[in-house]
Order: structure tokens, then C-alpha cells, then sequence
């Protein structure tokens, strides 16, 4: 029993009931106090991650409480190395979103003083944030199924909120779109826990007790079917993706960092973690289709990503071509390409969370989402589009910053991955490497479009990042350059996570993931 | 020599809260009669709610003296058993959070027999100073007392006669609405008709059952059913006529069509009344037809019940979505929740122990869900036009800027509503879901199967729902206030009282499901009186 992970938890959520519960007027306390809280949690997920032993048990600082015994619910949590790594993730992001947001909610005015969103709650802003990082944690940090689930849903709601209250003009629908998306599959995955359950028939939920509980082939299959469509909707992959491309476009730039930076996530964090392991039989036998799935992704994201007028829109269609290099790695059944989906899972969410953050200093300046209405930004403010170069090229993977690393361990390892025969893996490999190329159209373009040429007329007003912002994107473009250079601390806490889970699947665990992490 | 006649025995003491309650409305009646007029509502109140408090404390005391009775009571009429005692309790406090929104000023007419809109309606007005009908607190109570009579009746004729008993009073009610008062006679008129139908059905299929078993009593049923084929035709139409009555009450499709117009036109705390407490007792009453009476039948009624749950959750969460009037919306609302609860009543198969899964979770989902329903009407009370309650759902535009702690509640309940993890309602979904599926796996069971198969309707049935509730929140908090916005009216400190407790349980058991969980646990074991 740790309390590393409770307590973990349980900050955030204080944190968000003082906020709510200050005086009205109150709101700079209000961001102050949550900075505060972000930062404690940061601190608190540091000092954690500093006593991981990547050596040690697969679970550690586990706690299991019980919760409802009536239905066989425990409150477990505990953390393997992609879970450490995706809590480490969300505990960065949180406190650069809110210093991001400091302003979202107090009415956003462009330089020559038209107002883009109008004046709202502050303090509800920043206790949804708040709720949302209690529960990012949870859901990476839960051992028992029934609890994952729980905070898989319930996680919708404060991003819902922030979607639907703090976005863009066409911000209902947007969030309306993301919630009964999400829900549908959440729904269906809701049938497969109970069917988890019945048919375990273990009168628990817990992790890896369940783990080759379920060995009849069709039973595999149908639940697996159930867990794959919620993830599949949550990552997003082709073809149930259309909300993304809304949500994240509407949602304030930092609400949409956590979206697409550790809200999808889960749904990748997912199939690795419960559609490989709990039914491997089923995962092998559906490896070609969803392979064929994540190559579509990575194409089509890749492809319409190029045609998109409007910013957000943009990145997010980058997003569904990196998730599926995620998934592609998670389904590829070698050690190298999971160990790279994984890797990619944090990578992305740097790489992503600085290209919208940059995008959203941009937008914040002109008040339009859209590339047309820029243009010679490099000449008014360089050191914005100095940043919003580095994030553009960590989009696009290019080699010394991190994105590359992980895009390169997943078509390597699915290269040479043996399963499903020598040559059908290898095809995908060679398939999605295409995108590495169309990667750099849509970025370059979109780059050349707003930061160079000639300075078109409003950007002239510009001014360049405050101290703020520069806090804000120099710890992001940091982590992207030094892992870029140096992933192994990364690696050293994902791989032995991965080869475990690798083995519950019956996949030969070869050493290429130590050799792709050559420099 | 005439035989002498033996008394009947009574089990006063296990019988006591029914008696408090009907004891009760009489004593109003006379209060009605023979108090003065200006005394009477400071003599309703207290009493009203003085012996609702006492039956559930009562309640309280069989349970914890661990009295539950295992025999039938009152001669075999009735059957006060742990689910029973359990339902009780629930009705009780529904009933008890009910009478504290009708306690609240101007709900109800002055003087219900009058024309609408004549000049004698408006002397009523004038001369009670918008007191109202005081009538209201003692027909309550008959209706609370026909539901706790409903689901702990051990033969058809005294379920019979506990729906009436419920029933009759609630006709009445129904039409006492102060604001809109055609709509609300229309209301009341259309319950009245179509409810004496489904009586009569109920009171046919009777008469044919007696027919087939020679007996009212329904363990005599099943005992029949065990030594007979089972494919009597004076069986089937009872059963089926007998299966209408009761599932008209429940408002299952394709008998649901009186909940919308009924819940619409009746004074909000009626409809608050009904769509909680009369759904509990209905519910538990179908439940013991369907388990105790007809246990040896469950070939023939479970593929029926399926089709009817499976269309009861299609069809109340599709019709939902084209709603423009709040009442109307829970009312199609209620009509899919009924639809889920079925899914639980047809788990009720194969072991005792899976029986007692199933019943736990249907009487779990019955708390939760009343619970719910009484705070998310409350909060419909407080937003007012001039012209009464402001219905219509576009008046609802903007309510969270300008009232956001309400807003905020109301969008909680509806996240219950919508089954949302960490809500009471999700946990409650989660139960009948989870109970279905492992009784599908029961051996024997020839449509276990098609249970996965009603839980993924169900399912879908609840992504539906999710979308008209959302829209209400969507409306409430992404839309910009109406400029002649509706007034929120300042809430009596019974009605904060109501919200309060509602959502106080609402959050509490969404965090912490085992609480009440244990209890339903403890009432199911023991399982219904056969």
C-alpha cells in the first residue's frame, strides 16, 4: 500500500474545490492557486517517478482499496512504465496549459481590440482543469478495470464543459460531437467490462488478475471488440475520427492540448494495456484489419492535413496521422514498435501540446484560425515564430528531436516484425513511411504561409512572446530537443512495462528495442 | 349451527406504517370536514409529514430488529418481506420529499370544480389568498398508502385493490394544477380513462387466472402452474391482460403514451410523485406477479417481456430527442428508465443467487432513480413565466449565467439520468446491465443469449438519451440568455430542502454506491415471499 498515487489524485481535486469555492472577483487568486496546485502535483509526480525501479515489479506504488464490494470493485491503482510516463506527460502539461490559459477565460481581445470569445467563469475554468488532471491521473493509474472505466467517462464531462463553455464560435456543436462520441463507445466498452466480468467469473476487476482469465477464442473476440471500438473512437482512428478535427479546433488551445495531448492517449494507453493482454488471441486475429486501419490514418490525416485552411483544424488532422504510427506500433507484435508507440504517446503530447500552444499565441494575435490571414510573422515577432518553427518540425519528426526517435522505433519494428508472415507487416511499414513525407508538406506550408513571406497587413501589430508565453513553450521545445537527443531515461522506464506486456501476448521480446535507440 | 368464524389474524405490528399512513388520511379527511378553514393547512402539514416520518421509522425498526417477517401476513394477503420492507422505505421517503414540494405555495388550484377562467374560479382565488386545496395533503397520503399496499400484495384481488387505492387519488390530483388548468383537466381526464382501461385489464386478467388456477393467491398460482401444463388458453389471457394492466402503470411502451400528456398537465409535485413513487410501487408490483406468480412460466413471459423492454428503451429515448417541453422530455425519460428496469426484471432467472443480483440491483436503481427524478422536478418548480412554470425548453436558454448554481444541479441530475460515471444513475445502469448479462449465462436459460443482446439495445438506447440530455445542457450553458428571460423563483426552504437532499444523495452514492448498495443487498437476499 503506497500512497504515492491517492494522494496524487487527490491534490487536484482539493485544489479545484477551493478554487471553486473562492469569493466571486477573486480570479487572479484563482489562477494563482492552480498554478500552485499544478506545480505541487508536478513536483509530487517527480519525486514519485524518482523512486520508479524500472527493474522492480510491473506494478508499483500500488493501493487498493475496497470501494464497492457489492459489484467486486476495488479503488486499485499502481503504475507500470508507460503509465508513469503518461501521468509524468499529463503533470507537465497541466501547469503549462494553465499559464497558457491565464487569459482564456477573462474574454479574449485581439491586438486592435475585437473580442474573440467573450468574458466567462474563470474559477470554473480552472477547477474543470483541475478535476480533469485528478482524473488523467487516475485513469493512467488504475489497476482495476471497473475504476479505469470510470474515470474513462467520466473525464468527458470537465473537457466537455471546457469545450462547450470556453470554445470557438462553433463550440456546442463541437463538444456536443466529442461527448456522444465518446460516450457511444465508452457504452459499448461498458457491455465488454461486464462481459469481462461474468465470463472471468473472478468476482474481481483487478488488472492482472484478469489477465488470461478469458481464453475461449470467440469470447476474445467480442469483447475485445468492445474495448477496440472505445479506444478506436478515443485515439481517434480512421474511420471514427470526424470529432476530433471539431473538438479541437473549438477548444481554447489549452483545453485542446490536454484533448489531444493526454485525453486520446488513453485510448492508445488502452489497447496496449487491455486489448493486448486480456485477449491476445483475439488481438492477433484482428492484428491485419486494424494495421490496415492505422495505415489509413496515417495516410488520410496526413493527406487532409495538407487541404486545411484553419490552423487547429490542421494539427488536429497531424494528430490522427501520428495516432495511427501509435497504433500501427501498438498492433505491429514487436518489441520495438511498442516500445516506440509507447514512446510516441509522450513525444506526441510535447510535440502537439507546443504546435497548438504556438498556434493559439498566433490565433490569440489575429483572432482567425486561418493560415490565409497571416503571413511575414518572422519579421514582427521572431521569437514566436522561432517557436512555432521547433514545434512544426517536431511535428514532422524531423531527426534530433523526439517525434523522430519514436516514428522511427515503430516503422523499424514493424518492419521487421514476423508477425502475420515476413512480407504483410513490412508493406505497412513501407506504406505509412510515405507519410514522413507528406509530414513535411503539410508542416513546411503551413509554416511558409504564416511565418515568412511578405508581412501581410494586421499581422504588422503583432507583438512577440511575453515572459509568460516564453515560460510557457521553453520547457516544451526543451523536452523535445533533449529527448530527442537522449530518450533512453524514457526508454529504460517503457521497455521492461512493454516486454511485459508483450509476454502476457506470447510475442518473442528481441533486444531491437535497445538498438533503436541508437543516437 | 352456523360454524363460529374464526377472526382473521393481523400482524399489527408488521403491518404498522400502512396502518399509520391510511390512519393518517382519514384523520385528514376529517380535519377537512370539521377543522376551520384557516387552521387546516397548519394541521395538514404536520400530520402529513409526522406519519410518513413515523411508517418509515417503523419500517426502520423491523429491519433493524430483524423482524422481517418470512411467512405472508394478514391471512395471506399480503406479503411484507424484505424487498417489501425495502420498497417501503423508499416509497416513504419519495412520498415524505414529495409533500414537501407540494407543501410549497401556489402549485394547486383554489377551487378545482369551477370553469377555468370564470368568475367563480377567480373568487376561490380571491377568498383563499392562493392557499389552495387542502384536500391535496390527505390524497396524498391515500396514494402513498395504495403504493405501499401495491408491491407487497400476496394475491391479485388486494393488488387490485391497492391500485386503486393508488391510482384513484392521483386521478384527482392530477387535475389540480393552478396554472394551465385545461391542460391540467385534460391531464387528469386522459389518466382517469385510459388508467380505469388498464384497471379493468388488470381485473380481467384476474378473473381468468382464477379461472385457470381456482386462486387469487399468487404462490397458489405458481403452485398451480407447477402441476399443469402451463399452456392453458384461460392462462395465456390472463397472463397477457394481467401483464397490461400492470405494465401500463410502469408506462412501458407500447402503454406509455398517457406519461408524457399526464406528467405534463399534473401540478409538478403530482408529477414528481408519480414519475418516483408510483414507478417504485409499480415496479416492485410487477416484479412479484411476474416472479412469484408466474416463476413457472418464465418460457412463456420472458421472450414477451424482452421485446416490450427492448421497445419501452427504443421508443422512450428516441421520442425524447423531439421534445420541446421540459415535462415532456422526463416523462419520455421516465418511459426509457422503465425500459431498463425491465432489462433487470427479466434477469430475475435461474439460481436464488442470481435472482437475488437482480433484485438488488432493480431495487438499488429504484432508489437512485426516484431520488433523482423528485430533485430534477423540484428544480423545474423554481423557473417561472408568468403564466406558470416555464415549460418550454427554450426558455431554459442561458440559465446557467444567470443562475448557475441551479443550472448547475439540474445539469447534474440529467448527468444521472444519462447514466455518467460517478452519478447515483450510472451506478444503477451499471447493476440491472451487469445483472443481465450474468443471468444470460445461467445454465438452462434458452434465450441467455438474447440477454447480451437486450443489454446492447440498452446500451444503445442509453447513447440516445445521453443526446436529449445533453441538450439541455447545452442549452443552459452554451447558449445565450433570452433577453425576457423566465423568473427564478425565490425556493421555499421546503424546496431547497428537496434539491438539496436529492443531490446530496445523487453525488453521494455516485461516489460511494455501496452505501446504499448494502442495503438493497441485505433486502434482495432474503428474496420475495413465494
Amino acid at each position: 500500500m503506497s500512497p504515492w498515487l491517492p494522494i496524487l489524485m487527490a491534490v487536484p481535486v482539493v485544489g479545484a474545490i477551493v478554487v471553486a469555492l473562492l469569493p466571486k472577483g477573486s480570479d487572479k487568486l484563482a489562477k494563482q492557486v492552480t498554478l500552485l496546485v499544478s506545480l505541487v502535483v508536478l513536483v509530487l509526480t517527480g519525486v514519485m517517478a524518482a523512486g520508479f525501479d524500472p527493474d522492480g515489479d510491473r506494478f508499483q506504488f500500488t493501493a487498493a482499496y475496497n470501494w464497492i464490494p457489492s459489484f467486486g470493485v476495488k479503488f486499485g491503482v499502481g503504475v507500470d512504465g508507460v503509465a508513469l510516463v503518461l501521468i509524468a506527460l499529463s503533470a507537465v502539461l497541466v501547469p503549462i496549459v494553465v499559464l497558457a490559459s491565464w487569459h482564456d477565460a477573462d474574454g479574449v481581445k485581439t491586438a486592435d481590440g475585437t473580442l474573440i470569445t467573450p468574458k466567462r467563469s474563470v474559477k470554473t475554468y480552472f477547477s474543470l482543469l483541475l478535476v480533469l488532471e485528478t482524473m488523467m491521473i487516475g485513469v493512467f493509474a488504475a489497476t482495476d478495470i471497473f475504476l479505469f472505466y470510470v474515470f474513462f467517462e467520466a473525464m468527458l464531462i470537465p473537457m466537455y464543459f471546457m469545450i462547450g463553455s470556453y470554445g470557438g464560435a462553433q463550440r456546442s456543436y463541437a463538444a456536443v460531437k466529442f461527448l456522444l462520441y465518446s460516450l457511444f463507445g465508452g457504452l459499448l466498452m461498458l457491455v465488454a467490462v461486464i462481459g469481462l466480468y461474468v465470463v472471468a467469473g473472478k468476482s474481481t476487476f483487478m488488472f492482472p488478475e484478469l489477465v488470461g482469465a478469458i481464453q475461449d477464442p470467440t469470447t476474445q473476440k467480442w469483447l475485445f471488440g468492445g474495448f477496440f471500438i472505445a479506444f478506436a473512437i478515443k485515439a481517434p482512428l480512421w474511420p471514427v475520427h470526424t470529432w476530433l478535427p471539431d473538438a479541437a479546433a473549438q477548444a481554447p488551445a489549452g483545453a485542446a492540448v490536454l484533448l489531444v495531448g493526454v485525453l486520446d492517449k488513453v485510448g492508445t494507453f488502452g489497447m496496449l494495456r487491455f486489448c493486448l493482454e486480456l485477449f491476445p488471441d483475439a488481438a492477433k486475429a484482428f492484428t491485419m484489419p486494424i494495421v490496415v486501419l492505422a495505415v489509413i490514418s496515417i495516410i488520410y490525416g496526413a493527406i487532409v492535413a495538407i487541404g486545411q485552411t484553419d490552423m487547429k483544424r490542421l494539427i488536429a488532422y497531424t494528430s490522427i496521422s501520428h495516432f495511427g504510427f501509435i497504433v500501427l506500433g501498438v498492433f505491429a507484435m514487436s518489441s520495438t514498435a511498442s516500445a516506440g508507440a509507447a514512446l510516441y504517446m509522450v513525444n506526441h503530447g510535447f510535440a502537439t501540446g507546443a504546435l497548438f500552444l504556438a498556434a493559439g499565441f498566433l490565433i490569440a494575435r489575429r483572432g482567425s484560425p486561418f493560415i490565409s490571414d497571416y503571413g511575414g510573422v518572422q519579421r514582427v515577432a521572431p521569437v514566436l515564430a522561432g517557436f512555432f518553427l521547433v514545434a512544426g518540425l517536431a511535428g514532422l519528426s524531423l531527426p534530433g528531436l523526439s517525434s523522430f526517435v519514436s516514428e522511427f522505433m515503430v516503422m523499424i519494428g514493424t518492419y521487421e516484425s514476423q508477425a502475420h508472415g515476413s512480407g504483410a507487416l513490412t508493406v505497412a511499414a513501407v506504406i505509412s513511411a510515405i507519410a514522413v513525407i507528406l509530414a513535411a508538406v503539410y508542416i513546411l506550408w503551413m509554416v511558409q504561409r504564416t511565418i515568412n513571406g511578405p508581412t501581410a497587413e494586421p499581422v504588422k501589430a503583432f507583438k512577440d512572446l511575453n515572459v509568460r508565453e516564453i515560460v510557457v513553450l521553453a520547457p516544451l521545445v526543451a523536452l523535445i530537443i533533449g529527448f530527442g537527443f537522449f530518450p533512453k531515461p524514457l526508454l529504460d522506464v517503457i521497455n521492461p512495462s512493454v516486454h511485459q506486456t508483450l509476454t502476457n501476448v506470447q510475442v518473442p521480446v528481441s533486444t531491437i528495442a535497445e538498438k533503436g535507440t541508437g543516437q | 349451527m352456523n360454524p363460529a368464524i374464526d377472526a382473521p389474524t393481523i400482524e399489527y405490528g408488521t403491518l404498522a406504517p400502512l396502518l399509520i399512513v391510511f390512519g393518517a388520511a382519514i384523520i385528514g379527511v376529517l380535519v377537512e370536514a370539521f377543522a376551520p378553514r384557516y387552521l387546516r393547512k397548519s394541521i395538514h402539514v404536520p400530520l402529513t409529514l409526522l406519519s410518513l416520518a413515523g411508517a418509515f421509522a417503523l419500517v426502520l425498526v423491523q429491519v433493524l430488529r430483524g423482524q422481517v417477517s418470512t411467512a405472508p401476513s394478514a391471512m395471506g394477503a399480503l406479503a411484507v418481506d424484505g424487498p417489501s420492507l425495502f420498497l417501503w422505505g423508499v416509497i416513504l421517503v419519495l412520498s415524505f420529499v414529495c409533500v414537501l414540494l407540494v407543501n410549497d405555495e401556489g402549485h394547486f388550484v383554489a377551487s378545482a370544480a369551477s370553469v377555468p377562467g370564470s368568475a367563480d374560479e377567480e373568487g376561490a382565488e380571491s377568498v383563499d389568498n392562493g392557499s389552495g386545496h387542502t384536500e391535496v395533503y390527505p390524497l396524498v397520503l391515500f396514494a402513498v398508502g395504495g403504493m405501499l399496499l401495491f408491491p407487497a400484495a400476496n394475491d391479485l384481488l388486494m393488488m387490485f385493490v391497492a391500485l386503486e387505492v393508488m391510482s384513484l387519488p392521483l386521478y384527482l390530483l392530477c387535475g389540480l394544477a393552478r396554472r394551465r388548468r385545461l391542460l391540467s383537466q385534460e391531464a387528469s381526464m386522459k389518466y382517469f380513462l385510459l388508467g380505469a382501461f388498464s384497471s379493468a385489464f388488470f381485473l380481467y386478467g384476474t378473473a381468468m387466472v382464477y379461472g385457470f388456477a381456482g386462486t387469487v393467491s399468487l404462490s397458489g398460482i405458481n403452485h398451480a402452474l407447477s402441476a399443469g401444463s402451463g399452456l392453458d388458453p384461460l392462462l395465456l389471457i390472463g397472463l397477457s391482460m394481467l401483464g397490461v394492466g400492470l405494465l401500463f402503470k410502469i408506462g412501458a411502451a407500447p402503454f406509455q403514451a398517457w406519461k408524457p400528456d399526464v406528467y405534463q398537465g399534473a401540478p409538478t409535485p403530482i408529477t414528481a410523485l408519480m414519475a418516483s413513487g408510483t414507478l417504485v410501487a409499480a415496479v416492485g408490483a410487477v416484479l412479484r406477479v411476474f416472479w412469484v406468480g408466474l416463476g413457472n412460466l418464465d418460457w412463456d413471459w420472458r421472450p414477451v417481456i424482452w421485446v416490450i423492454a427492448a421497445l419501452t428503451m427504443i421508443v422512450g429515448s428516441v421520442l425524447a430527442i423531439t421534445q420541446t417541453e421540459i415535462k415532456r422530455m422526463l416523462a419520455y425519460s421516465s418511459v426509457a428508465h422503465a425500459g431498463f428496469l425491465l432489462v433487470g426484471v427479466m434477469a430475475t432467472f435461474g439460481t436464488a443467487e442470481q435472482n437475488a443480483v437482480s433484485l438488488k440491483a432493480i431495487l438499488f436503481y429504484l432508489a437512485v432513480y426516484g431520488v433523482t427524478t423528485v430533485g430534477a422536478f423540484a428544480v423545474v418548480t423554481l423557473i417561472r413565466d408568468p403564466g406558470g412554470e416555464a415549460g418550454h425548453l427554450s426558455r431554459w436558454a442561458g440559465l446557467g449565467k444567470r443562475a448557475p448554481m441551479l443550472a448547475g444541479t439540474f445539469a447534474f441530475f440529467l448527468l444521472a439520468f444519462a447514466g455518467i460515471p460517478l452519478t447515483s444513475g450510472f451506478f444503477g445502469k451499471y447493476a440491472v446491465f451487469a445483472a443481465a448479462v450474468s443471468s444470460g449465462t445461467q445454465p438452462g436459460d434458452p434465450i441467455g443469449g438474447w440477454m447480451v443482446g437486450l443489454v446492447v439495445v440498452g446500451v444503445i438506447a442509453s447513447a440516445v438519451a445521453a443526446f436529449f440530455y445533453v441538450r439541455v445542457i447545452v442549452l443552459m450553458f452554451f447558449s445565450e440568455p433570452a433577453a425576457d428571460g423566465p423568473a427564478i423563483a425565490v425556493p421555499s426552504m421546503g424546496t431547497v430542502a428537496v434539491i438539496a437532499v436529492s443531490l446530496l444523495v445523487t453525488v453521494g452514492v455516485g461516489l460511494y454506491p455501496e452505501s446504499v448498495l448494502g442495503i438493497a443487498n441485505d433486502a434482495a437476499s432474503s428474496l420475495f415471499i413465494r
